[in-house]
Order: structure tokens, then C-alpha cells, then sequence
């Protein structure tokens, strides 16, 4: 998948599905940056065809409902929404 | 998608002034976070560009009208979430309990269907109509707003909300 790299520490293997136009997403980012972690992510919006559909293919693995941000740690811990103190949690 | 659609900041700023005007005068509120509201109303401004309608900044547009009805700002679920949840899914629109600090904004579950369920849904939708009223005329209903009226065809605007016929439907 045509996703975007952030350097940072390398703790958990973080990916975040997210959108280039949501608020809620935004500060997923932000909070991953402030905490300094290395992270990938895909703004799925702006992606077309079928790369988008295999994004979404990926995304539906962990969250049926399709929302977004979506927060995949290691690739098996999965968290939807901005909600901080999980996150926290997960990346502690 | 290429990001063509630069947004200003005046289109934004009037934007964001006549929104807040009438969801006030509705009895609704946006965010008091100014520039968390911001970035969403550019955001909105900037789905009309890409997709000519102005899809929820929070969701995943298809780029097919009829199949995001639902999620064209203010979008159907805005309502049912400020009454359990106190904001909308994006957080643009707030309740009265947050805007006086009572309550705190934070991300809510997603209420909208699944795209399997949207399709289930609207099947069954299909499968009810033609049952058989006996009223003199069918009552229309305002998926944003609740607004019902009772005429042949729904209004073209909706004189609550304003959005326009295409989100009403069939209620009695
Ligand atoms: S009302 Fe809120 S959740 Fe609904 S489309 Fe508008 S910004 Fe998104």
C-alpha cells in the first residue's frame, strides 16, 4: 500500500488508517508526533481505483465499519476513534 | 486524488460565519474550538470541490451522490448523536451541555452502517414501499431534521434545516 513514513522512535510497529479531511484523524497524528514514535499512514481519500480498494479491503480486517482514524498496533491491536488514553495504553 | 481544491482563508472565514448564524438561529451549535471547526468547514468546502457535494469530512466519500445522501453535511446521524452523545461524529456540531463546558468533546462511535448493512437497509425499504395508507395524502419526513409535512411531493428546501428534497423520505 502506497503509504507515508514518519520517522521517529521505533517502538511498536504503528499504522494508522486515516483521512486527509477528518479532525478526529488529525489528532491521531498529532498525538503520535508529539510522542515522537515512528509511524505509518495512508490518507484514504486520496487514493483512487484499486489501490483505494485495497486499502479498504486492509481496513475491514480490523474495523467492519469502515471509520476512521483506525490505529493498527503490530498488526493484531486495533483501535478506532481519537480516543487518547487507549492509545496511550497500547504504545506505554 | 490530487489536492487541487485550495481552499482561502475568506472562503473559509464566510463560510464559517454563516453557518454559525443559522445553526444558531436553528438551535444548534458548532464547535467553539475555532480552528478545530475551521479545518473541518475547509475540509467540507474542499469535498464540494472534489466531489460536488459536500461529504462529512470524517467519512469515506464513494464520489456517487446517491450513495452518500446520508453523509452530505449535516448529515442524517447529526441529530441522533448530539441527543446521545452530545456532538456530532466530527465534532463540528455540538450540544448545549458542551458549548457551556458542562460536557467534554471527544470521538464518538460511528452510527452510520456498515456499506453490507446500507445495502440491507435500503432493500428493505424497497420491500415495505406500496404498503397501502389511508390517509389523503403521504406524510413526508426530514431525514436531517424531522420536519414532517403532509403534500403529494416533499418541499424542495426543507424549511427547517435546508437541505434539499432528496434527503426526505416517505414516512407515512
Ligand atoms: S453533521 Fe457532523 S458528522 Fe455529520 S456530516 Fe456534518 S460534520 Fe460530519
Amino acid at each position: 500500500m502506497k503509504s507515508q513514513h514518519v520517522d521517529g522512535e521505533n517502538r511498536e510497529k504503528i499504522f494508522l488508517f486515516a483521512l486527509s479531511t477528518c479532525g478526529w484523524c488529525k489528532k491521531v497524528r498529532m498525538l503520535l508526533e508529539n510522542l515522537g514514535l515512528e509511524y505509518d499512514y495512508i490518507y484514504v481519500d486520496l487514493l483512487e481505483g484499486a489501490e483505494r480498494d485495497e486499502a479498504v479491503e486492509e481496513l475491514r480486517h480490523c474495523n467492519p465499519q469502515l471509520s476512521f482514524p483506525t490505529l493498527v498496533i503490530n498488526d493484531e491491536k486495533c483501535i478506532v476513534g481519537y480516543n487518547k488514553s487507549k492509545i496511550m495504553e497500547a504504545l506505554e | 486524488m490530487s489536492d487541487s481544491f485550495s481552499i482561502t482563508d475568506d472562503e473559509v472565514d464566510d463560510y464559517y460565519e454563516k453557518l454559525k448564524k443559522e445553526a444558531e438561529a436553528y438551535g444548534y451549535h458548532l464547535n467553539r474550538d475555532v480552528e478545530f471547526t475551521k479545518d473541518l468547514l475547509r475540509s467540507i468546502l474542499i469535498n464540494k470541490g472534489r466531489y460536488g457535494y459536500g461529504a462529512c469530512p470524517c467519512r469515506l466519500a464513494s464520489g456517487r451522490r446517491e450513495e452518500d445522501l446520508d453523509i452530505i453535511c449535516p448529515c442524517d446521524y447529526r441529530d441522533p448523536d448530539l441527543s446521545d452523545y452530545d456532538a456530532c461524529y466530527c465534532g463540528l456540531y455540538v450540544s448545549g451541555a458542551i458549548l457551556r463546558g458542562e460536557k467534554k468533546l471527544k470521538s464518538i462511535p460511528e452510527r452510520r452502517p456498515s456499506p453490507e448493512d446500507r445495502k440491507k437497509i435500503k432493500n428493505a425499504i424497497k420491500s415495505e414501499a406500496g404498503v397501502i395508507s389511508s390517509l389523503p395524502l403521504p406524510v413526508w419526513r426530514c431525514k436531517v431534521c424531522g420536519y414532517l409535512c403532509a403534500r403529494e411531493e416533499p418541499p424542495e428546501i426543507c424549511p427547517i434545516c435546508k437541505v434539499g428534497r432528496e434527503r426526505f423520505e416517505r414516512f407515512i
